[in-house]
């Protein structure tokens, strides 16, 4: 498929997606996942501050990787978006020129958060040439892609790490950057394309480009609960939500409106926290002991620990915090020893052992 | 396999088709298979076929081109997967990972239920991970004879109301636990399967007019949905597991404590299910499964420099006509000057004369591409003193003929030698066959034998070129003797155990690689290591020069 190829631009896979899951019921709900407890943390961190930039979750199958990140959709709190803005802009005055946005009035509207499936081209991710228009009526206009839609939200890709190099390409530059250039087929055109990159996939089949790895804020690995009791629970919690839906979602529906208002809490809270200067050399002779490349590491260390406190309801970053967040922010940034078979995250955990006693 | 565990799969299939989310049935295309493809029409949905190269335009729709362009205004056509429907996946062994990632998505979401028909000859073709895990039943029809089968046909009546009792069938919280439990001691990691196998026991127990599922119930249903997830005995002890799998959770727990299992108060011994799956289904059968999946996730890879027929990127070629949404791009202006020429023409006999553009689908022109990525063969040449007393003139001559080949396939070449206490880049990846064959003939030979090394350094080089965009093959020449550890210590076990490390490394890359034993002897211990870097094994002294090369082309596959 293509985007210049108009055949998909109006029943495409994610808008199908959607559709089928508006008419179907809810998501399994976000507080109702049994244990994955780094997975599901490493979420609410970018839900309280999206800068961190992205979890990327690698680990078997059927640990709930994807069950997750559809629940994380449904948790989300609601954004203030200008009615028929195809880039979800805030303001009025930020809508892109190309859209022919007319309305000034500003709609409620769910956090997008966008599929973008394994076979997409270029076209779809970046947008092109509305064909359909370029041929039945001859004019030249922009057909916006997924990476406008997922501004303000998240762009979630399942089996990140089949996904071609040459999107992977396209993005690492949009999400470094945070804006979508468009040049082609006779078409100059820009648009912001913030979002937090969401990520999973089985580190079987492959493994990822270190380049997008480092785009990734947070990186947790799951595994299958081990212990018999925690998988019975998971199976017998699933069996509720398949065959007892309304009671279940009455249950637990509860518990995610509690945890929306506390990402919102903290999201207030964010900018009045207090960072030490100790916590910032922390940081440093961390990244330092590990020998992560860039500066990258810090920042997100950081970050995330400001964006812990935040949700635990400190006042002050603390080094509790870093030493709570320091694996998911840096295990993927460290040099990959191929020998290591204990994994990067358990070189950062005896790391901060020894750095952060 | 029974007969009647085929008409049982089918039945639990037909019941509750979204559930169970499908079947997995392994069988060469024939009179037998037939008999059960024909039966599929007693699940209650339409009946879908799709091929492994489908496009997204069939999956889910789109703008109907034809009809846009004639009636001037947008008409679209329906998706397969727009309405829940049967879907039965044709040489299912095929489908690629795209596929299988969007048909998992279409299963994860309640509607749809896959049949894939894999036809797979032998164990290195599989069907995807991702479907093997979300399809709940599984049937071979490989040992079936004809004569064993008979012609199915099913109650549409009892199915109809088995449906119907299917909401009301309970399942105690004992049993889910037992299912889970058992699902854990036979090596399924996967949650998914104790979820799969509830649904069949629902489904049996609707079957059989109860409004509880028994303990019998319980027992067919780890049967059907376990038999083939299970990890053969053989690989069950958790050491065998290569280096990102950790063994199977609970896995430990169930085996070392099988008094506590027993006093359970349930009136189904986990034991009994998991009999009751590894019955089901013959030892050699689970192994091959094994081997299918595990060759399936280590070559599944696709990174960079694999090559890729193209039609979206590359060097560009002319367009041609062509149809859209087979994959390709629109060359907008290559349709726009094919159309041209017609306008005048088109404006006096057509509908909309007032249309800026009048494009017929007989204009359109695709957007074409090669993109060939390079090969590049690295040699790892063992030149220890074993080596070089006995058969390295002999290797080199190999080498040389390999060269000569690779010279005109144009293919990279890459030199790297081991000896003493490690391994050294000879010849770092080029096309100049002159420098290669003079860096080899200065081969020095002498030493010990660091085949650990030898692989580390053959592995890093490959990957690099890799990251490059090329597709690297590595080969590797040696006697055999690893007795240098990876730290350089003359311990033949741990050394033997790097290899061991390395070669399980290169595997979990996809890399290819092929083996050459270059001792008198054939070396047991270099044809394990073959096996575990799943690389072809050639013995120097059963083979000439040329036969190499050959052997090397077919690993190479040409």
């Amino acid at each position: 498929m293509s985007a210049a190829d108009p055949a998909l631009r109006l029943a495409h896979p994610v808008e199908h997606m959607e559709q089928t899951r508006k008419k179907s019921r809810q998501p399994f709900p976000f507080s109702a996942i049994v244990g994955q407890e780094a997975m599901k943390q490493a979420m609410i961190l970018t839900a309280i501050d999206p800068g961190i930039g992205g979890v990327l979750v690698f680990g078997d199958r059927g640990t709930g990787k994807s069950t997750a990140v559809r629940a994380l959709a449904a948790l989300l709190p609601e954004i203030e978006a200008v009615e028929g803005c195809p880039v979800n802009s805030a303001r009025p005055e930020d809508c892109p020129d190309w859209a022919g946005v007319t309305s000034s009035r500003m709609i409620r509207k769910p956090t997008p958060v966008i599929d973008l499936p394994l076979g997409v081209t270029e076209d779809r991710v970046v947008g092109a040439l509305d064909i359909e228009r370029a041929l039945t009526r001859g004019e030249k206009a922009f057909e916006p892609g997924l990476l406008a839609r997922a501004n303000r939200g998240y762009l979630y890709i399942d089996e990140v790490n089949l996904l071609e190099d040459h999107i992977v390409d396209l993005l690492l530059d949009v999400a470094q950057s945070g804006e979508n250039v468009v040049e082609r087929e006779g078409l100059s055109i820009r648009h912001p394309a913030r979002f937090v990159l969401v990520g999973s996939g089985n580190p079987e089949e492959g493994e990822l480009r270190p380049q997008l790895l480092d785009r990734f804020g947070l990186s947790v690995e799951v595994t299958s609960p081990r212990d018999i009791e925690t998988r019975v629970e998971v199976i017998q919690r699933r069996d509720t939500y398949e065959n007892g839906y309304d009671g279940f979602m009455a249950h637990w529906r509860v518990q995610d409106d509690a945890l929306r208002d506390r990402i919102l809490g903290a999201r207030a809270l964010l900018p009045t926290l207090k960072t030490p200067n100790t916590v910032l050399h922390d940081c440093a002779a961390l990244c330092i002991a590990l020998g992560s490349d860039g500066l990258r590491g810090e920042l997100t260390l950081l970050r995330a620990a400001r964006g812990l406190a935040a949700f635990e309801g400190d006042a002050t970053v603390s080094r509790s915090h870093l030493r709570a967040v320091a694996a998911m922010s840096l295990s993927h940034r460290l040099r990959r020893d191929p020998l290591d078979e204990a994994g990067s995250g358990a070189r950062v955990v005896r790391c901060v052992d020894e750095v952060l006693p | 396999m029974s007969w009647d565990r085929a008409r049982l799969t089918l039945e639990v299939l037909a019941i509750d088709p979204s559930g169970i989310k499908g079947l997995w049935l392994r069988a060469r295309a024939g009179a037998v298979r037939d008999r059960i493809t024909q039966s599929l029409g007693i699940i209650p949905l339409p009946l879908v076929r799709l091929h492994p190269t489908i496009g997204d335009e069939a999956l889910y729709g789109g703008l109907d081109l034809t009809a846009t362009l004639s009636s001037g205004r947008t008409v679209q056509s329906a998706g397969l997967l727009d309405r829940p429907s049967a879907l039965l996946l044709a040489m299912a062994e095929r489908c690629p990972g795209g596929l299988s990632a969007r048909l998992s998505h279409a299963l994860d979401l309640p509607g749809h239920t896959l049949v894939a028909l894999d036809e797979a000859a032998d164990s290195d073709e599989c069907l995807p991970n991702a479907l093997v895990d979300r399809l709940g039943l599984f049937l071979d029809l490989s040992d079936v004879v004809w004569s064993d089968t008979e012609a199915l046909e099913f109650d549409d009546e009892a199915l109809a109301q088995a449906r119907a009792r299917l909401p009301k069938v309970t399942l105690s919280p004992a049993f889910a636990a037992a299912l889970t439990r058992a699902a854990a001691e036979l090596g399924i990691s996967s949650l998914r399967a104790p979820l799969l196998a509830m649904a069949a026991a629902r489904a049996i127990a609707a079957l059989g007019g109860r409004q509880e599922v028994s303990d019998d119930d319980l027992k067919q249903a780890a049967e059907l949905v376990y038999a083939h997830r299970a990890l053969p005995e053989s690989e069950q002890p958790p050491q065998d597991q290569p280096p990102e799998d950790p063994p199977p959770p609970g896995e430990d727990t169930a085996q070392d404590t099988p008094e506590e299992q027993t006093e359970d108060n349930q009136s189904i011994p986990d034991e009994m299910l998991v009999e009751a799956a590894r019955a089901a289904l013959p030892q050699d059968l689970l192994d091959r499964l094994a081997a299918g999946r595990m060759v399936r996730s280590a070559k599944g890879a696709s990174g960079t420099g694999a090559e890729r027929g193209g039609n979206r990127r590359g060097r560009p070629l002319p367009s041609r006509p062509g149809r859209l949404g087979s994959g390709g791009r629109l060359d907008l202006v290559a349709t726009m000057r094919a159309a041209a020429p017609w306008q005048p023409l088109r404006r006096a006999n057509a509908d909309r004369p007032e249309a800026a553009l009048l494009v017929r689908p007989s204009d359109i022109r695709m957007k074409r591409f090669v993109e060939t990525s390079d090969r590049v063969l690295i040699f790892a040449v063992d030149a220890s003193g074993s080596a070089a007393f006995a058969r390295l003139s002999e290797a080199k001559g190999a080498i040389e003929i390999l060269l000569a080949q690779a010279y005109a396939r144009r293919d990279h070449v890459a030199l790297l030698a081991f000896r003493g206490k490690g391994a050294e880049l000879i010849l770092p990846p080029t096309r100049s066959l002159v420098q290669t064959k003079r860096r080899l003939q200065g081969l020095p030979g002498g030493g010990g034998t660091p085949l650990a090394a030898g692989l580390q350094l053959a592995f890093a080089t490959a990957k690099q070129s890799k990251a490059r965009g090329m597709t690297p093959t590595i080969a590797i020449l040696t006697d055999g003797r690893g007795n240098i550890a990876l730290d350089g210590s003359a311990d033949r076990a741990v050394a033997e155990e790097d290899a061991l490390r390395l070669a399980r490394i290169i595997r979990g890359h996809g890399l290819p690689a092929i083996i050459i034993d270059t001792a008198n002897r054939p070396q047991p211990s270099l044809a394990e290591l073959a096996r575990t870097m799943d690389a072809p094994y050639l013995a120097l002294p059963r083979a000439d020069a040329h036969r190499i090369s050959g052997v090397l082309g077919a690993a190479l596959g040409d």
